[in-house]
């Protein structure tokens, strides 16, 4: 059948997202072999700092998911990366003697963020909480935790052998290990864990958003109402995209607290919280690939600001978010590649492969 | 499930169905039957309930009292997607379709929802052959021209696999020609067996179908009857056709 199923490999490429045919995947695949040759060329620092950036990328294109392709905007995300953060961290720090205790520990994280988002989920969702009030919700969810981590300093509040720090954070929270091969932040092993993750996670996402199921999703987004009275329970699906997108944050938070051992409430404040939202909106949330490359470089560049001059950072991203909304509202890299696209000498190949 | 208290073949039944919206009765105790295979027309002046009975019976509305039987199961309860998967679907009355997506991708959301078998997506198929709209797959259904979205509408509701195919309004905006079309069309699916419910305002494309008619006003049935009976009745020609 000609409009019927789209199959495994097939959903790879599709008119959900952006970058098509040989030119496309070609550049795919240099700059996939460039990030596996860097641990040759570059330092040990270069190396931890990209794993750094790229680490968030899963959140990202969580929120790029659930934004862009389901309609339903997100201040929440930092909410699902913390929790995750913080229960890998109690749990690793509680079964250090047992084998594949990190790995348990961030099957727990996700899966503890998958429920919170699962609870949160089945509430809005089902409750037809409306679209606008979904955002300040979760924004509300992540200031509690916030609140409640805060004032987890002292000995009282302990899980097993692992001090919550209120303010101070969660210190000396161990990496994830597999065996003796242990991916903390500067070392070889955790920038391939990363790279692997972030490229499976854009590559996973993509086919979801370009099969059968990814067009329903954006069919709720474009007019829900249709979409009920074509046969979907489209609450349910809301509720599993959401879970996704908050695993897919949680993943972030595990990476992040193996590769820097530490957690703090600051994780999931009010900066924290925004700051996916401004990656999302300037690379455009129509597209994971652009959501993708934001997230790295939206990092790459909050940290050369903070080394050269602390808060001013933060500021920068604010006008930078400003612009990109006035200006390019579907994002700066998003209409780099509708440019790229209608450029004469493009135009014919950008005819033979489907529009959109 | 209930079975219903049957007197003849009913695939879809309302008994005693009420709905008021602040105080106004849209639909009235209001008791319908649509047999297996029936192409009926529902008409009625502006405010008659035509748009709520239609809500209601697709689930999107529930109602105040009364209920809705499909194939002998009570489903006044049931939500609308589930109504879909047993077979009722709906075109809705102001088009909608997504806009920004393909006739391709339109069409695979809506094929989706329900199991479907090789005969009734060659019902599907022969549908967009007889509907123009073969050719306009990579076309992005917002660029559409307005009857073609239409079109689609129907066609997205085909690809449900429905028994029950409910229609708001079909023909609203379209040229006499393009009227005509989709009246044999709807007669066509009709003598395929698929049991079809239309609102319409426009009694050419309603003579162009000349099945039987159910005439709607102050949300009760003030009339039922074949065309031509309708047409004759004196109260009828007051209260409706009067209008244009």
């Amino acid at each position: 059948m000609r409009y019927a199923k789209l199959r495994g490999w097939q959903t790879l490429t599709g008119p959900q997202e952006i970058g098509h045919g040989p030119i496309f995947w070609s550049v795919f695949a240099l700059v996939v072999l460039m990030l596996l040759g860097f641990p040759l060329a570059g330092s040990a620092f270069a190396l931890s700092n990209l794993a750094n950036f790229c680490l968030y990328v899963p959140m990202g294109i969580g929120l790029a998911l659930l934004w862009g392709y389901s309609g339903v905007l997100s201040f929440g995300q930092a909410a699902f990366f913390a929790v995750a953060g913080y229960v890998y961290g109690i749990l690793a720090g509680n079964l250090t003697d047992v084998p594949f205790g990190t790995l348990l520990a961030a099957a727990g994280g996700i899966g503890a963020c998958a429920v919170l988002a699962a609870v949160f989920g089945y509430f809005v969702f089902y409750g037809q909480v409306s679209g606008w009030i979904i955002p300040l919700l979760l924004l509300v969810l992540s200031l509690i935790l916030e609140t409640f981590a805060g004032q987890t300093a002292g000995y009282q509040w302990r899980v097993g052998s692992v001090l919550l720090g209120g303010y101070n954070g969660m210190t000396g929270i161990p990496s994830l290990a597999i065996g003796s091969l242990e991916f903390g932040g500067a070392a070889t092993p955790f920038y391939y864990l990363v790279m692997l993750l972030m490229l499976g996670a854009y590559l996973g996402t993509r086919m979801l958003v370009n099969s059968h199921y990814g067009h329903v999703v954006a069919g709720i987004r474009d007019d829900i109402e249709r979409t009920r009275t074509l046969g979907y329970n489209v609450n349910f699906i809301q509720i599993q995209i959401f879970v996704l997108a908050a695993a897919l944050a949680g993943l972030s938070g595990v990476l992040y607290v193996s590769w820097g051992n530490y957690i703090s409430p600051s994780s999931m404040g009010l900066l924290a919280a925004t700051l996916p939202v401004i990656w999302v909106a300037v690379g455009g949330r129509s597209s994971l690939l652009a959501v993708l490359l934001s997230t790295i470089a939206l990092r790459w560049l909050a940290d050369a600001l903070a080394v050269k001059g602390g808060e001013y950072a933060f500021l920068i991203m604010g006008i930078l978010l400003l612009a990109t909304m006035l200006f390019f509202p579907e994002g700066i890299v998003v209409m780099l590649a509708h440019r790229l696209r209608h450029r004469p000498s493009t135009r014919r190949s950008a005819a033979k492969s489907e529009s959109r | 499930m209930q079975v219903a208290s049957s007197n003849g073949p009913a695939l879809l039944r309302a008994e005693g169905l009420t709905k008021s919206f602040g105080g106004i009765l849209a639909v009235d105790h209001l008791n319908f039957t649509l047999a297996p295979g029936e192409l009926r027309c529902l008409i009625g002046p502006n405010g008659a309930g035509k748009s709520t009975l239609f809500n209601l019976i697709s689930g999107l509305t529930r109602p105040d009292e009364g209920r809705i039987l499909f194939k002998d199961c009570d489903i006044t309860r049931l939500p609308p997607y589930r109504r879909v998967r047993r077979g009722l679907c709906q075109k809705f009355q102001t088009t909608r379709v997504y806009r920004g997506m393909t006739v391709a991708q339109n069409l695979l959301i809506a094929g989706g929802g329900a199991t479907s078998d090789r005969q009734r997506n060659g019902r599907l198929d022969w549908a967009l052959a007889a509907l123009h709209l073969d050719a306009e797959r990579s076309v992005t259904a917002g660029a559409l021209p307005h009857s073609h979205q239409q079109w689609l509408e129907i066609c997205l509701a085909l690809a449900t696999v429905p028994e029950l195919l409910l229609l708001d309004e079909p023909v609203a905006g379209m040229t006499p020609e393009e009227t005509k079309l989709t009246a044999r069309f709807l007669d066509d699916l009709n003598r395929q067996g698929l049991a079809v419910l239309v609102v319409e305002h426009d009694m050419t494309f309603v003579r162009e179908i000349g099945r039987s008619v159910t005439v709607l006003h102050y949300g009760r049935i003030f009339s039922e009857g074949t065309l031509d009976e309708i047409e004759a009745n004196h109260e009828v020609r007051r209260i409706y056709l009067g209008e244009f």
